[in-house]
């Protein structure tokens, strides 16, 4: 069951009191990341180092792929267990222009083709290469192509109004499917190696530290507009119609609403938040392959979502920040037990916490439910 | 070749309207009549089951129409065909002259007028009354519309009129899910108020709800009529009798009779199959 607190926040302002302490937070942390890598020498104490910044650079994208989920999830009812399909593909658009931009320092030296392609013999670019040396045309691709997968599944699926497991399941053949595509060196990304070897970005080397923590606060900032721009949706009337069509669709209907065209809208939305986050993860962690298709990818975001607390966006970016910041850490420590632990976790949010830390924590505080809802 | 030039001629004629053009028309309805809502010939049938079989319903502009009948007499089915939940086989539905309903989906006939209320109440539970009520508002129902959207104060007024038309002033921002089985009845006839709404199709509103409770919404029903019009589906025969002017007995899918509630309930054929047990 849905959290009632958790829907009823969304009756609020634009800057309640979650959003201004989330962004705050998100603030001070990015401050003294940057400050602590950049102004103190390394070995100092107080030193962050680049390997540590690029990582919480990686996290941070991971928050706003999760935030993304949590606008078609939580507020809209819709469990896409494909929306790593959407990252996948913001992150290949983003890896082809870097491939572009390595140019004729790549180990055959060809000044047009990558690597990969001068190893299969292709002699020229296919047409869906072209462009890509440019990178506000890659910009424009990395939330056009999610944003047009997303509108022609969503056209297709809300359309013919299927909804519940049987979109979820759906959903997962859509990666599933496009996985295996991109798997296949004739579709001309890479193949299984995917796309790797960058290095630089709008001419700055992708390995300097000035350039990672650039990234990292693009990642910050991105993150920041994203859930702002989720926040003004669920604060609108247009969020209200989209709790309404989680809570009871046929209703919304009858009140005069084209449910598919809003969840068309608002999913569309959710896959360019999404694009935008993997072409931010792309550069941090140096390459992109088809394995970011995988199902399992998908569903494991929907942990993330589920054990941070639905409907809440902030909920989603802890619940992204603390199983990544688990999985880190136990594939280090414990690698043989990491995917149970990852099992564990779903099995006991889903029994034990249905609203997930957030909702524990509101528990536990005794932060209970206003008898009133702000209108 | 004269053929080709006339083909041309019309085809560029600034007079010329192109049937698709022509705004569409119910032929058999004829001008001045003033019925709003036409059923003609309606059949359906799930899985060789006739639910509605050749329905015959005309509906008045103003009118308090109630529609009796035992279970599966296919009243149900017959808000969903108007609704357009359902598809009937054959058969014609207009609502006034110009609007086909069985061309259109539930969003389309909703925003055309035509106002439902389900037999068990269906609000937004985790949604504030007010929400409920300003959701429901007629107005542009499209994404980007709905996205900017600004309550406006004569909205807000016209929401707190209809918060006192229903009693439900005090609960204004409760959640509609802690109302009562009654008051949630109400607020759902709220909600099909704020769509102004031509037609109300209001399925048992009264089921499960006390003596005063029955009286209040007999109340608001009545007082709506005359400036909408009203289809009642009623199991509760001491409710009908007390509000309806003229009644429709379905029976296994068509009109079995129609009249006053007197007339009504002296037929033979209605006493057989259906008051003739409840009496």
């Amino acid at each position: 069951m849905m959290n009632p607190q958790a829907s009823l926040d969304s009756n609020q302002r634009l800057f309640d009191r979650s959003t201004v302490s989330f962004l705050a937070v998100l603030g001070i942390v990015m401050a003294v990341v940057i400050g602590a890598n950049a102004l103190f020498p390394q070995g100092s104490a107080l030193h962050v180092s680049t390997y540590t910044v690029t990582l919480m650079g990686k996290y941070l994208t991971y928050a706003l792929l999760a935030v993304a989920v949590d606008l078609v999830w939580g507020y809209l009812g819709i469990l896409s267990l494909g929306h790593g399909a959407f990252f996948a593909l913001g992150g290949y658009a983003m890896g082809m222009y870097l491939m572009r931009q390595i140019g004729d320092r790549g180990v055959y030296g060809d000044p047009i083709l990558p690597d990969f392609m001068v190893f299969l013999n292709w002699q020229e670019l296919p047409w869906f290469w072209y462009g890509f040396d440019n990178f506000w045309f890659a910009a424009l691709m990395i939330m056009l192509v999610p944003g047009l997968l997303a509108f022609v599944f969503g056209w297709l699926a809300f359309r013919s109004r299927v909804t519940g497991v049987y979109l979820s399941i759906i959903t997962q053949a859509l990666t599933y499917a496009l996985m295996l595509a991109f798997f296949r060196n004739e579709m001309g990304f890479g193949g299984n190696n995917g796309l790797t070897d960058f290095k630089d970005i709008l001419g700055f080397d992708l390995q300097s530290d000035a350039t990672r923590l650039t990234l990292f606060f693009c990642s910050g900032l991105a993150l920041a507009l994203g859930y702002l721009a989720c926040r003004y949706i669920v604060t609108s009337r247009l969020g209200r119609v989209a709790l309404a069509i989680r809570d009871a669709e046929a209703r919304t209907r009858f009140t005069g609403y084209k449910v598919e065209n809003f969840k068309l809208w608002i999913f569309c939305f959710s896959a360019v938040l999404a694009g935008i986050a993997g072409a931010l993860y792309v550069p941090q962690v140096g390459i992109i392959n088809p394995s970011e298709f995988a199902p399992l990818i998908s569903i494991e975001l929907v942990v993330w979502v589920a054990l941070g607390g639905r409907a809440t966006l902030y909920g989603a970016v802890i619940g992204a920040l603390a199983v990544n910041y688990a999985k880190t850490y136990l594939t280090a420590a414990l690698p043989e037990v990491w995917l149970f632990s990852l099992g564990a976790l779903f099995v006991l949010v889903t029994l034990f916490l249905p609203n997930g830390l957030v909702g524990l924590f509101k528990k536990l505080t005794g932060f209970s439910k206003p008898k009133e809802v702000n209108a | 070749m004269t053929n080709v030039v006339d083909f041309i001629r019309q085809t560029v004629d600034r007079d010329h309207v192109y049937d698709f053009m022509m705004p569409q028309q119910n032929p058999m309805l004829e001008v001045g009549q003033g019925f709003l809502l036409y059923l003609e010939g309606i059949s359906v049938s799930f899985d060789g089951f006739k639910a509605i079989n050749d329905l015959n319903l005309y509906i008045k502009e103003g009118e308090l129409r109630c529609i009796i009948g035992p279970n599966g007499a296919g009243k149900t089915t017959m808000m969903d065909i108007i609704t357009g939940k359902t598809r009937p086989d054959t058969g014609q539905a207009w609502f006034g002259q110009k609007i086909n309903l069985l061309e259109m989906d539930e969003p389309e006939i909703a925003q055309a007028g035509i106002g439902r209320k389900f037999q068990k109440p269906t609000v937004f539970e985790l949604q504030s009354v007010f929400c409920n009520l300003e959701l429901a508002m007629a107005g542009d129902k499209g994404v980007m519309p709905t996205l900017l959207a600004r309550l406006t104060p004569s909205q807000v007024d016209r929401i707190d009129h209809v918060l006192q038309l229903i009693g439900l002033v005090g609960q204004r921002n409760l959640p509609a899910g802690a109302l009562s089985h009654g008051q949630k009845q109400w607020l759902e006839i709220g909600m099909l108020l704020m769509q102004s709404p031509k037609l109300l199709l209001v399925d048992e509103p009264v089921a499960g709800m006390t003596h005063q409770e029955m009286d209040r919404t007999g109340e608001l029903l009545t007082n709506l009529a005359g400036e909408h019009t009203i289809i009642l589906v009623e199991h509760d025969m001491d409710f009908v009798r007390s509000i309806a002017s003229e009644v429709t007995v379905l029976h296994q899918g068509s009109v079995l009779a129609e009249g006053t509630m007197q007339q009504v309930q002296s037929n033979p054929k209605v006493v057989e199959v259906y008051l003739g047990a409840e009496a």
